[in-house]
């Protein structure tokens, strides 16, 4: 009779965490569907959740002039790589002397990091810096540089080595190893956790920036990918608004089945991503409950 | 030849001291010097707030105008506005989003089948990979004023199309839906582990004393959440005059007519600087550091007389 009961109770469960995640699907499944569905049916029944009559002319259109999404694609990827690798490897070297109970100036460097976690100048005085004397904007650098070093990454990578064992470190120096070969080759090979982690996280934020290129891109042959596809948005609207007003140039935007390519472009800047990320979940998990990381 | 091993251990340490510093110091530099660059630098900035900035002048040789930017800020009808509205839609996500994680947390928790929870916990974490660009096109997808899903259901039931990206007063439930949906996922994790390593034995004691699922529920999952709910909500008071821009700036699709209820801090610090109002913008930029820093302190204070372990510094 109870385990009846619990059964039922178990059901319900199940039910009510189906609901859940079909709330967290409808929303992907409508992007897909808007895309591979016909824009007559669109203009005619608005959008739907499963299409009327699947149409791949949306995609024909991406797929025809591929060069910007193609070139989005590889400035994003090059400077999510960049900056994850070198942020890595700076944010070790940083966070190794800190990790270490016998560097001097370690609570004057811990501070030094601790108050940007703190305090921030703020967007204009950081955009002035960047445009007017550092001259970075419309560089891949603008992506890179001001992202390589992250204070809370630093001092989780620092509580993860401080969490190794002293005898370790020790008998390496004693051997004679230098700080940097104890780091890259002691150290690094058992800390694959938590630079995975900061890696992984490093990664991803870079690959859905669109803020960076928002603000210091002008330049088509350097926006991210996340920023082309918030200027697709934009943009298309403004063909709409011309092509309303009875504007020349307003028939281009006639041919183009702008409410389908539109979501189709979505889909095709989201989509591999989502088959990659999901795979590493753990770690960005891991992230979360890493713990305590101050000192 | 233990002695003799400590022996050698003390004469290379006092011997290296020296070099070893300068080892430390070495690998800090170039990291430490990108943070000084990018973080320390903008600090100096700050003097933006208090000058007439002028692009042909720069920095140095723009007038200074001591606080003009700050009551120029704080005179105009937007401060008030949208220092209400930071801290109003802020407050809501923490009350909102805080009882949606708890809530699956508890619920995939009560979940027997490990397996399944799997694979609830990973289709509900998939929107923390995708971008806020991303989402405000789902958003347009459900909004869009002639084609979109709840205009079109609207229609069916016989009640005219809404203009949902004209009215305001929509928005804070609108947005908060979407950091609901994009966030629950990810932030139940943190309550779902600790719900893990709670003790198995309370639940065996209940289910002895013939407890049912709700009384165990409320006698025993939820407290063992407590600590950590209530030290979580208070950091992210200290957060609440930030917020995430995208979330703002993406969702609303920067559209005017929602500024009433939608526009924040965040969002009024950018779109000044880009008219060209350096000053001020600097001199709400600074505000809502200072502030940020005082409400940071203060809810650090809070955690750690609860319980220092739970305290960010």
């Amino acid at each position: 009779m109870k385990k009846k009961k619990n059964n039922l109770g178990q059901k319900i469960l199940v039910l009510i965490l189906s609901v859940l995640c079909l709330s967290i699907v409808i929303p992907f499944v409508l992007l897909v569907s808007i895309s591979l569905s016909k824009e007559i049916d669109l203009a005619r029944f608005g959008y739907s959740i499963i299409p009327k009559t699947i149409d791949l002319t949306a995609y024909r259109y991406v797929f025809k002039n591929p060069e910007s999404i193609l070139r989005a694609y590889g400035v994003t990827f090059t400077y999510s790589i960049l900056t994850m690798i070198f942020g890595l490897l700076l944010m070790s070297m940083l966070a190794y002397p800190l990790s270490r109970k016998n560097f001097k100036d370690r609570k004057v460097v811990s501070f030094i990091m601790f108050f940007t976690m703190l305090f921030s100048g703020g967007l204009v005085p950081s955009y002035i810096l960047i445009t007017r004397y550092l001259h970075l904007d419309n560089t891949i650098w603008v992506y890179i540089l001001p992202s390589l070093v992250n204070s809370w990454n630093v001092f989780m990578i620092r509580a993860y080595f401080q969490a190794q064992p002293t005898e370790i470190v020790e008998s390496a120096y004693l051997d004679g190893a230098t700080e940097m070969k104890i780091l890259f080759q002691i150290i690094f090979p058992i800390s694959k956790p938590v630079l995975a982690t900061v890696a992984l996280t490093t990664f991803l934020a870079q690959w859905n920036n669109w803020y960076t290129a928002m603000l210091y891109i002008d330049d088509e042959e350097l926006i991210s990918l996340q920023y082309l596809l918030q200027r697709i948005m934009e943009n298309i609207n403004l063909l709409k608004t011309m092509q309303g007003q009875g504007m020349p140039g307003g028939d281009i935007s006639m041919d183009i089945p702008s409410e389908t390519v539109r979501m189709a472009m979505a889909v095709v800047v989201a989509g591999p991503a989502l088959f990659v990320f999901p795979f590493f979940q753990k770690y960005f998990v891991k992230g979360l409950t890493v713990g305590s990381v101050k000192g | 030849m233990q002695k003799e091993l400590k022996q050698k251990r003390r004469t290379v340490l006092a011997e290296n001291a020296w070099t070893t510093q300068t080892q430390f110091r070495t690998m800090c530099a170039l990291p430490l010097f990108l943070i000084i660059l990018f973080c320390y630098v903008p600090m100096g900035g700050i003097v933006i707030a208090f000058k007439d900035y002028r692009f042909a002048d720069g920095i140095f040789g723009s007038r200074w105008n001591g606080l003009d930017n700050f009551k120029l800020f704080f005179n105009s009808d937007e401060f008030l506005k949208i220092a209400y509205n930071t801290l109003t839609i802020n407050a809501t996500f923490i009350i909102v989003g805080t009882i949606a994680a708890v809530a699956l947390a508890i619920l995939l928790y009560e979940l027997t089948s490990r397996n399944l929870t799997k694979i609830f916990q990973t289709i509900l974490i998939t929107p923390n990979f995708i971008s806020w660009v991303i989402v405000a096109y789902m958003v347009y997808g459900f909004l869009n004023p002639r084609m979109g899903i709840f205009n079109v259901f609207l229609n069916k039931l016989g009640i005219e199309s809404i203009d949902w990206y004209s009215k305001p007063n929509a928005w804070p439930f609108i947005l908060t839906i979407a950091n609901v949906w994009k966030n629950v996922g990810m932030d139940s994790v943190i309550y779902y582990a600790t719900l893990m390593g709670t003790d198995a034995s309370l639940y065996e004691a209940a289910d002895v004393d013939g407890a049912n699922k709700l009384q165990k529920t409320k006698a025993i999952t939820i407290p063992a959440l407590v600590p950590l709910i209530t030290m979580l909500t208070i950091l992210k008071v200290g957060g609440i005059f930030g917020g995430d821009f995208g979330l703002f700036y993406q969702v609303t699709r920067d559209v005017g007519a929602l500024y009433k209820t939608t526009d924040v801090m965040s969002t009024w610090i950018f779109r000044t600087m880009r008219t060209g109002s350096m000053g001020m913008s600097a001199a709400a930029g600074l505000l809502q550091s200072v502030v940020g820093m005082i409400l940071v302190i203060i809810t650090n204070t809070i955690v750690k007389k609860i319980d220092s372990d739970m305290s960010l510094f």
